[in-house]
């Protein structure tokens, strides 16, 4: 069986050895590469690329870029995980349509929804003209070109990618196990601290992965709605590559962005298989 | 002799569709009572009513004499062993049957005796340490009714917790939890739709048909004196002969064959036999009744029987007037 099914995996083989595993070759070769004073690459073999990240004003970005998604996939948990028990609790016709509204923003092109969200919060958009028209006001606030409104956008356009996978956990868990643990006298506050909870694990786990990596490399979000002043480390990349021209220093940022996300993503695992194997309760 | 839970005038409606008639059923402290009957009958619902899953629409139940119609699960003191066990996956077995006593805040050293004392008397000792994926079903079914009774509950309420298990695996278990309910003293309320079961096991058992229960007895009651037509065949085999307004049913062993010529003073019935099955102890004769076509009766016969049953022979049937059950 084995023999005759791997072919299907061909296509998708194919497509990853073109469009992944090419460029990323290409990037990894470019980053020991110099730059040429006219932005070109000089194909001599170098560390400088690397060395240059350890400059303190590239390692505070990494550094705010780190609060910026951990911080987002936290507020996409605690914001996430309550609206997909609310979906996987309701009927199943009901359901259906929640998840569809979680999933409809993806239809509308991404740099469009952030752009929306310049006109919602902007000092002439639609909140501030709205609270001054009630008099609430009298100066516009300042919602746009801060961090607030990075946040805000961050977890607006990661949110779904949250609440999808916790939805599914939810919706495969047993309920007996529910009612085991009130059966053996769990509050409905504890039978979810010492079963929903552990039993759902898997897909906050799958989220907040898929957040979690979406938004350290994130560069629309902060640049349509931060601002000059938030730079996060995806747009000191994407600036290497489209404003500085240098796309060797843009190859070694994005290297070492990679191998961080790897190893901070293998340590989230250790933590929580360790967890797991305790167990139990406490 | 003291009633532990009281059923008054309790019903059960799912969307304004009446599961459960109003019924009342009085549960004596101690004793081991079957809920038997088809799927479909009533009887979890019936069962997850007393636990606390489903709220009766109308009636009030009492444990111990308190009304507790009311009471959420978790607040009853009751325990259910599930059909699927619905054991935690990410606890150990201990963990499982700690479960109960540490959401009470039972002392520690309370909880390790407790659980030293369990797990002995569900030979689960070696296994402690496990996760419920590396259990057979036998072993699972023990953690499931361990976590329960460690909590020392009033009632023990079992939802067909041996039904997943194979043929061999499940007689034994029915032993074990009947010599566990003796040494307990625990009353359980025991589902099941399997009649052997619930014959070998029960103190008394109470039939369901269509959410009635039909009738409330010993087992040797319910075997030997059927209150109603369904009774009479759902529980072990039973011939049933049709009168005017009325049934009348004799169990097959109740049934003697004689040969055609033999004794034609206690023939009732004449026929001819149509089929025999050899099952070891006895057989088993089929005979079909004269002037009839449909009706088949069955007799069990002694396997060292003088004389050898043939399909084809004619035979004349009867019974001792005793023996027979009159139906409504």
């Amino acid at each position: 069986m084995i023999n005759r099914t791997k072919w299907l995996s061909v296509p998708g083989l194919v497509w990853l050895g073109i469009f992944f595993f090419i460029p990323l070759l290409l990037v990894t070769v470019l980053s020991f590469m110099e730059r040429g004073t006219y932005g070109q690459v000089v194909y001599s073999f170098t560390l400088q690329n690397y060395v240059r990240f350890f400059d303190p004003l590239y390692v505070s970005i990494l550094f705010d870029t780190l609060v910026v998604s951990v911080l987002t996939t936290l507020l996409s948990l605690m914001i996430g995980y309550p609206l997909a028990y609310y979906i996987a609790r309701m009927d199943k016709k009901w359901q259906h349509t929640w998840l569809l509204a979680v999933m409809i923003p993806f239809w509308i092109n991404f740099l469009v929804r952030s752009y929306a969200w310049v006109v919602i919060l902007r000092t002439q958009g639609v909140v501030n003209t709205f609270l001054q028209s009630l008099g609430l006001i009298t100066e516009p606030l300042p919602l746009l070109y801060n961090f607030g409104a990075v946040m805000l956008g961050m977890v607006y356009t990661l949110l779904p990618f949250m609440v999808l996978p916790i939805y599914v956990s939810l919706e495969q868990m047993d309920r007996r196990k529910l009612e085991a643990a009130y059966d053996l006298g769990a509050t409905p506050l504890k039978a979810f601290w010492h079963v929903t909870l552990p039993l759902t694990r898997p897909g906050i786990v799958t989220g907040s992965i898929l957040v979690f990596v979406s938004s350290i490399g994130m560069f629309v979000v902060p640049d349509v709605m931060g601002g000059a002043k938030s730079a996060l480390i995806g747009n000191v990349i994407q600036n290497q590559f489209l404003s500085a021209r240098d796309w060797p220093f843009g190859s070694a940022l994005s290297i070492i962005l990679m191998l961080l996300c790897i190893v901070l993503i293998f340590l989230y695992y250790r933590v929580i298989r360790v967890q797991e194997r305790e167990g139990g309760v406490e | 002799m003291k009633t532990i839970i009281h059923l008054q005038n309790v019903e059960k409606q799912f969307a304004d569709q009446v599961v459960i008639p109003p019924f009342s059923l009085e549960i004596i402290g101690g004793e081991f009572l079957t809920l038997l009957g088809p799927s479909g009958c009533g009887k979890t619902t019936l069962l997850r009513m007393i636990a606390g899953f489903e709220q009766p629409s109308s009636g009030e139940i009492f444990l111990d004499g308190k009304p507790i119609k009311d009471v959420p699960a978790y607040k009853r003191d009751m325990n259910l062993v599930f059909q699927h066990y619905a054991l935690f996956p990410h606890m150990s077995v201990e963990d499982n049957i700690l479960f109960g006593l540490k959401m009470k805040k039972v002392p520690s050293a309370e909880q390790k005796r407790r659980l030293d004392e369990v797990l002995t008397l569900t030979h689960l000792t070696e296994l402690r340490k496990r996760k419920p994926a590396q259990l057979s079903g036998g072993q699972q079914q023990r953690v499931a009714i361990a976590r329960a009774v460690i909590n020392n509950p009033k009632v023990l309420l079992l939802d067909e917790p041996l039904g997943a298990l194979d043929y061999q695996l499940r007689k034994n278990l029915q032993l074990e939890l009947k010599n566990l309910q003796k040494n307990l003293g625990i009353t359980f309320i025991y589902v099941t739709h399997d009649q052997e079961e619930a014959m070998s096991m029960s103190d008394r058992i109470a039939v369901m048909n269509r959410g009635v229960i039909e009738q409330l007895g010993t087992p040797q009651e319910i075997y030997l004196r059927p209150s109603s037509l369904f009774v009479a065949k759902f529980i072990g085999e039973n011939n049933i002969f049709s009168q005017e307004n009325s049934h009348l049913a004799v169990r097959p062993e109740k049934i003697k064959v004689y040969k055609k010529d033999a004794n034609p003073e206690l023939h009732q019935k004449t026929g001819e036999i149509v089929d025999v099955v050899f099952l070891g102890s006895l057989q088993k004769v089929f005979i079909r009744l004269d002037g009839s076509e449909e009706t088949i009766v069955l007799a069990h016969e002694n396997s060292e029987a003088t004389h050898a049953w043939q399909a084809g022979e004619r035979v004349g049937i009867g019974w001792a007037l005793q023996d027979e059950v009159k139906l409504p």
